[in-house]
């Protein structure tokens, strides 16, 4: 039922970005492939890059840190502060965008700027992503080749842990430093989830109809996780600071995951970006979640 | 203008009056009304949340706690939200009912004079830094929140005293004003340059959150909020007076700069240890007062212990609608203090009027 659910859910996301692909004509470059390139969202300027259009970028957003090439690269704001002026004066030929920025889209669209909007979805609109990018930079071969690669290295993943049972698992999204107040984890939508999934793990919160779910002590005690994954992909920690870190889950004994030492603590920003870093994820999920499926390997 | 200050100050004096035997009563008749509330509520409200629970299984001393599910999620999530709410509720409304005494300005809440702001500012600080400091019970977040309400305590105080005079309340009210203004500003700073997650985060503290998930805070709270609630204890008779001005309480035979000295740090310290616990929890400061104002005048003997109880009961009650009426989603506690309180103090004020 909720797999179902879950499908359908996948199914109108996919099917809104194939439409919104095909009604908006400012989507389309025509074909002449762009050659000034503007990505706003990190996860777009690694598929750029990984795809082999890295020199056709000009800026990058505030946030990009992968790969090491954007370094150099001008910066044009994010999300919520882009330097219109500074993106109008650049002359693109394509502006990455996030479909939330209404306002930058009318700018561009009045300037006649081809743009691309995007929004993050599930896992399975990955290689759709991959292929529109493809085409709008000139690179479509290669992005649909990496975008194979990407899916068979995944299905790699998913058939190493088949058949391993699933354990109930807790995503945590984010949380206070050194507490266990403000958990937020992730529920039952959007690619955090479909990676669980996909590293024999059965969400906690596959119920809750949202990407992030706040969970409060009573909760984290009542779904009893058997493995609870908790990331930090901010800022660097020591050794001293994860063992601290770890330390905070275990007053709550009762948890099964906090009991059999099964808290894992991943530690890095390719863990929440759905580009091409995603095999790399997936794998780490799936090492936390069934270690003993990578044991032989190692 | 003079008839109407003329009449304010002989309603305040006639408070103020010894009626030592009606006053009693009326004290002893509104504590133990609001006091059964309080209890009734702190019983009740563990009793409820988005698990159901069985009580012989959180009492089952055959199970060692760290296995017994329904124990933990009793002790250990349930037990201290409801303590903290109610210290959190009582510091606040307290703290609500000195300042506006203080300021001689109903709108005055225990956020007025920048002590929020600061905690606010330092709590953001450490979200964002991802500060790793802490001391004893004390997680970073709060530990930082704390310092920065100190701080803001600090320079409006200094601000607003000039050496053997009384504090200028009008000092104070531009002070803590115009520091919270600046704190804000700060605070919008550090967000925008902030991560998106971790401005996230922050804004989820500025709605507050009573689940602290252990004892440890709390109790490690109790020795600043017993002082300051000892100090308020201290308070009531020359807040009838400072009402109505550092004047007439003078003549009145009021050290009126002890007095206001005392009123001050009281409320400030309070507000900076709830703050700290439970992030800023809204309208609790102002509408708690005035509700009880209503219900039992306005003789501070009377409306500061009423206002701690009532404070209390209300916070515990808020906390409950937040955890349970979108399970297993939950509001910010914040969030139902405004949208409960809201209409109730309105229907009240329409029906006394």
């Amino acid at each position: 039922m909720a797999a179902r659910a879950k499908r359908l859910i996948v199914a109108l996301l996919v099917g809104t970005a194939l439409a919104c692909g095909r009604a908006s004509p400012d989507q389309t470059t025509g074909p002449a492939p762009a050659r000034r390139i503007i990505s706003l969202v990190p996860a777009l300027t690694e598929i750029v890059f990984a795809i082999g259009a890295g020199p056709q970028v000009i800026a990058v957003s505030s946030y990009d840190n992968d790969p090491p090439e954007v370094k150099t690269l001008p910066r044009v704001g994010a999300l919520l502060d882009p330097d219109t002026e500074r993106i109008l004066s650049m002359k693109p030929d394509l502006v990455l965008v996030y479909g939330s920025q209404a306002e930058l889209l009318n700018h561009l669209s009045r300037a006649d700027i081809p743009t691309f909007r995007y929004r993050h979805g599930g896992l399975a609109e990955l290689a759709t992503t991959f292929r529109q990018v493809g085409e709008l930079t000139g690179h479509l071969a290669e992005a649909a080749r990496r975008s194979d690669e990407i899916e068979r290295r995944l299905d790699q993943v998913r058939r190493r842990v088949a058949g391993r049972g699933r354990p109930r698992t807790l995503l945590v999204i984010s949380r206070e430093p050194m507490s266990l107040r403000q958990v937020e984890a992730s529920g039952g939508v959007g690619f955090l989830n479909d990676l669980i999934q996909l590293a024999g793990g059965a969400n906690v919160f596959a119920d809750v109809g949202r990407q992030a779910v706040h969970a409060s002590t009573e909760m984290l005690l009542a779904k009893a996780p058997d493995v609870i994954v908790d990331l930090h992909y901010t800022g660097a920690l020591d050794d001293a600071q994860l063992q601290k870190e770890r330390e905070v889950w275990r007053p709550l004994a009762s948890i099964p995951a906090v009991k059999s030492n099964r808290v894992q603590l991943l530690v890095g920003d390719y863990l929440v970006v759905p580009g091409p870093r995603i095999v790399q994820a997936a794998e780490e999920y799936a090492r936390a979640i069934h270690p003993d499926a990578f044991t032989s390997s190692r | 203008m003079n008839a109407g200050t003329t009449a304010a100050q002989n309603a305040a004096v006639a408070a103020a009056r010894p009626a030592r035997q009606s006053i009693r009563a009326r004290l002893a008749l509104t504590v133990t009304g609001f006091g059964a509330l309080l209890v009734a509520t702190c019983v009740l409200a563990p009793l409820v949340g988005s698990t159901p629970l069985s009580l012989v299984r959180v009492f089952d001393r055959t199970v060692p706690f760290a296995d017994n599910v329904d124990a933990q999620i009793f002790f250990i999530a349930r037990l201290p939200r409801v303590f903290a709410a109610a210290l959190v509720g009582a510091t606040l409304a307290s703290a609500g009912v000195v300042l506006q005494a203080l300021l001689r300005n109903p709108l005055a809440t225990p956020f007025t004079l920048g002590v929020s702001a600061g905690a606010a500012l330092g709590a953001i600080l450490a979200i964002t830094f991802g500060s790793a400091v802490t001391l004893g019970p004390f997680s970073p977040v709060p530990l930082a929140s704390f310092a920065g309400a100190l701080i803001a305590v600090a320079i409006v105080y200094t601000l607003a005293s000039a050496p053997g005079r009384a504090l200028s309340t009008s000092v104070l009210l531009l002070a803590g004003v115009t520091l919270n203004s600046f704190f804000s500003a700060l605070i919008l700073f550090v967000q925008y340059m902030a991560d998106f997650t971790e401005a996230y985060r922050a804004v989820r503290w500025l709605m507050g959150d009573l689940d602290i998930g252990a004892f440890g805070p709390i109790v490690a709270t109790l020795p600043l909020a017993i002082v300051s609630f000892g100090m308020f204890a201290l308070l009531p008779s020359s807040l009838n007076l400072l009402s109505v001005g550092g004047d007439v309480a003078a003549t009145r035979g009021v050290d009126v700069l002890r007095a206001q000295r005392l009123a001050f740090l009281s409320a400030s310290l309070a507000t900076s240890a709830a703050v700290s616990l439970a992030g800023p929890i809204g309208f609790i400061g102002i509408v708690v007062p005035h509700l009880v104002r209503l219900l039992v005048g306005v003789d501070h003997r009377v409306v500061l212990p009423a206002s701690a109880l009532f404070g209390a009961s209300f916070l515990v009650v808020c906390d409950v609608v937040a955890r349970t009426v979108m399970a297993p989603l939950e509001v910010p506690v914040g969030i139902v203090t405004a949208l409960i309180g809201g209409p109730f103090f309105l229907w009240l004020l329409v029906r006394r009027g």
